[in-house]
């Protein structure tokens, strides 16, 4: 790589919810990473599985898939079905060859622009880490062999699951 | 060459230095130019102006464009300017697609300049993908019911629904309190000119009750919202008061018999009430209301003494509360607000030193009609106080609670206090304690100064502590000044925190129940905070008064007229049109699963084998089913896949903005 590694992330985002927060982060002028690309659906349950395998498939280095936080949807449960879809992509992951923590959910309402911010920075922080996609013929990826890397990735997808719990709480409270 | 073939046109906006400033837009224009379909790319200063739109317009007939996008600003706002734009140039509204250039890139990526513009090209390029494989939609038109409910009867509520019923639409007023007036029915004095609270909202209130064309349905809440603009369905609980409403001639016979005393929430706390009780004199209706949490014989089954002594026989234990189903066009939501109690924390010793009150409560001692007939009484021992200090935002513009916004009232309410006071005591002290004084809008700077040449000092600064005489219940404010540079302590009789506006603590759930958003501190969003001001994300449902945010009055009846005119102006037609985004199934390929049927959070999938349809009307265009259909049989109009993968490839494979 002659370059530093910039990470190529593609955003699914819902009309409502997470379009809203993205907006918000703009006019109050937060400032994050440029690296994620936005794809605007109506809602965050629209997100096709097979979108995301697309994306990979195309080289895309991270998914994220946001939407409006559980019990918040715009379309009441559309965002029940995101959960469940998202859950089985990223057990899926591991069968790709991909690091589970390519694929990630944010929950973000319209009125939070700095949790929208703190998302992409962070997502683009920890695929800096992980390197290229092994799929997108760029570079070498940091790859191990599955065996190895199995109890690795364990352990970096127990560290995010705090987090992740902690944000998910943090936007309920609202 | 076919009609299918596209030719995209690409309309860079700078925004003037909006988003110029930190991308290259001449840059991005002339990447866009060289995207495959596209035959047209230009960047122009302000695209949604005039000559902006003149432009785009005038390309569409020059180059014969088929398909347009403009990289702007976000399409939440800007998008139906646009579309009417491509549309008034002969082309279909949805052969458009927007690039949020500004909120998505420009605002939040400055001084990142090359690589915000290599992000904004590929932006570009994932939209020219998307364009090309839009499709023309004809809008669908859904009848409107001429009818409208106001949820909230303050004095928001209270200016929509007359304006409403004067302009001839049936209107239903839902009020959750047994009765209408909100919390200025309650305030004795209005700034600035300090007229009497309600000699000015007592005769709309009457009105309220007087309209033929008002339904008002008090002491009730709304259960469920179902339906879509034009024909929502709104389920009403009216709460039993125990009094038939048709034979209570409001004599207050039973007030005078009932035994049980509780606190008065209309009293904040500084008198109490019966368990059977009308709020105020001028309530509307003027029924009484038995408070079945209180009252003797609904909780124990014994007492019955206000039925024995009902004149008209209109009390009945047995009553129930009833449940009405209303179908309206458009809903205007004015619930108001709620007064923050400083019990919680006990800031500045509220709760716990006696003389400590809100400023809503030394409303109710100024007030005539309050429990002390308009004399201002320490609640400790009944004197009149002589030294009076005023805590200026308590609960307000404070970060440690999660209340990082100015009341918008409390300076201006409390120059009306202590002015009120002044007047009342000429020789009180009267000294407000103030970060900053913040008197905007017309005679609130004539109302600060008149309070000054009455003698009541203003001292910057907010108090640190404030400590209570154990014996005189006296308390000593103790704060620095901030001008002088003086530590302070003096002792005062009384010390009246102004205190903060809340959202209602009802919020959270009535907006889930209208599927509109909040915003970060909990008061319903406006679609936009400058152009939709009173206009939810919600087709059909208007936002007026605070709900909103803090305002004052003369505000929340200019919202609430506001959102009469946009209701009005969406029900005057008879027809209102709906997007065209809902889904198709394709019912050959569809194997009858069924989780289409399951997923939709609207029950707009019905019909079985080749029966199974989508009804466009409930269908809100999620597009969850389509999301989940294993047999891709079924797909969202305007969010096709074959619409989202391409723009889905483009991003994958982006690399620097080279095409």
């Amino acid at each position: 790589m002659s370059k530093s590694f910039e990470p190529n992330i593609v955003a699914f985002t819902c009309n409502w919810c997470s379009y809203g927060g993205a907006d918000l982060a703009g006019i109050s002028r937060i400032q994050y990473p440029t690296n994620a690309k936005v794809i605007r659906l109506m809602c965050s349950g629209r997100v096709d599985p097979s979108m995301v395998l697309q994306a990979f498939k195309n080289g895309a280095d991270g998914v994220m898939i946001t939407g409006c936080h559980i019990g918040d949807c715009h379309y009441s449960t559309g965002n029940y079905r995101t959960q469940v879809r998202y859950d089985a992509l990223s057990t899926a992951m591991d069968m790709m060859g991909l690091h589970p923590d390519r694929l990630r959910l944010l929950w973000a309402s319209a009125s939070e622009g700095q949790q929208w911010a703190d998302g992409i920075t962070e997502m683009t922080q920890i695929i800096k880490k992980l390197g290229p996609s092994p799929l997108n013929g760029r570079g070498k990826p940091k790859k191990a062999t599955p065996k190895k890397a199995a109890p690795k990735k364990e352990a970096v997808s127990k560290k995010k699951a705090a987090p992740k719990k902690a944000a998910k709480k943090g936007g309920a409270k609202k | 060459m076919s009609d299918d073939t596209a030719r995209v046109g690409v309309f860079t906006c700078h925004c003037g230095l909006n988003i110029n400033g930190t991308v290259d837009c001449p840059a991005v224009a002339k990447f866009a130019a060289k995207l495959p379909g596209v035959v047209h790319s230009t960047d122009l200063l302000f695209a949604c102006s005039d000559d902006g739109q003149e432009n785009i317009k005038e390309a569409i007939k020059e180059h014969n464009l088929n398909r347009v996008v403009v990289a702007s600003c976000t399409p939440r706002t800007h998008e139906p300017v646009f579309r009417a734009c491509v549309e008034d140039a002969g082309l279909n509204p949805y052969l458009y697609d927007q690039v949020n250039l500004r909120e998505h890139v420009s605002w939040c990526h400055m001084g990142q300049n090359e690589k915000a513009t290599t992000k904004a090209k590929e932006l570009v390029a994932m939209s020219v993908e998307r364009v090309k494989n839009l499709e023309p939609l004809m809008r669908q038109t859904v009848p409107v019911i001429q009818k409208t409910a106001v949820i909230g009867g303050g004095v928001a509520g209270i200016s929509a629904a007359l304006d409403l019923a004067k302009a001839g639409f049936e209107t239903y007023l839902i009020e959750k309190r047994p009765t209408i007036g909100g919390q200025m029915a309650l305030l004795d004095k209005v700034f600035p000119q300090n007229d009497c609270s309600i000699c000015i909202l007592g005769p709309i209130m009457s009105e309220v009750g007087r309209h033929p064309k008002i339904h008002l349905l008090a002491y009730s809440e709304v259960e469920s919202v179902d339906g879509y603009v034009g024909n929502f369905t709104i389920r009403v609980r009216e709460k039993t008061r125990y009094i038939d409403v048709e034979k209570c001639t409001g004599c207050g016979v039973c007030e005078t018999k009932c035994p049980s005393k509780v606190d008065n929430e209309y009293e904040f706390g500084l008198a109490k009430r019966k368990a059977v009780y009308r709020p105020f004199p001028q309530a509307v209706p003027s029924t009484y209301t038995i408070d079945p949490e209180k009252c003797r014989m609904i909780t124990e089954g014994k007492c019955g003494v206000c039925q024995k002594h009902c004149p008209t026989g209109a009390i009945d234990y047995d009553m129930q509360d009833k449940i009405t189903e209303i179908n309206v066009g458009t809903i205007v939501v004015a619930t108001g607000f709620d007064i923050y109690d400083p019990s919680e924390t006990r800031e500045f010793g509220y709760g716990v030193f006696q003389n400590v009150i809100t400023n809503v409560q030394l409303e109710r001692l100024t007030n005539a009609a309050g429990p002390t007939h308009g004399k201002v009484k320490r609640p400790s021992d009944g004197e009149t106080p002589k030294r009076f200090a005023f805590v200026q935002c308590v609960g307000s513009r404070d970060r440690r609670m999660d209340q990082d916004y100015c009341c918008y009232y409390g300076c201006e309410n409390s120059f009306k206090q202590a002015t009120q006071i002044m007047e009342k005591y000429p020789d009180a002290d009267v000294h407000i304690f103030a970060m900053d004084v913040r008197t905007h809008g017309l005679g609130y700077e004539g109302l600060y100064r008149r309070a000054r040449e009455m003698g009541v000092t203003v001292i910057k600064g907010r108090p640190s502590e404030i400590e209570q005489n154990p014996e005189t219940k006296n308390l000593k404010v103790l704060a620095e000044d901030l001008y002088t540079g003086e530590r302070l302590e003096v002792t005062y009789d009384m010390v009246v925190l102004a205190s903060a506006i809340l959202p209602p603590s009802d919020i959270e759930e009535l907006a889930r129940k209208l599927n509109v958003s909040q915003g970060e501190t909990g008061f319903l969003m406006e679609a936009h905070p400058k152009l939709r001001p009173v206009d939810s994300f919600r087709d059909g449902v208007f936002l007026a008064g605070a709900v909103l945010g803090p305002m004052d009055i003369p505000k929340a009846v200019a919202y609430g007229k506001a959102a009469a005119a946009g209701a009005q102006a969406l029900m005057a037609p008879g027809e209102f049109l709906v997007e065209p985004i809902f889904a198709d199934i394709d019912t050959e390929a569809c194997i009858d699963c069924g989780l289409c049927n399951d997923m939709c959070p609207y029950g707009a999938i019905t019909g079985e084998g080749p029966e199974r349809k989508v009804m466009f009307e409930l269908c809100q265009g999620c597009g969850t089913c389509a999301g989940g259909c294993p047999q891709n049989a079924i797909d969202m109009r305007h969010y096709r896949k074959d619409q989202v993968m391409p723009q889905v490839e483009s991003a994958a494979r982006a690399r620097g903005g080279v095409a």
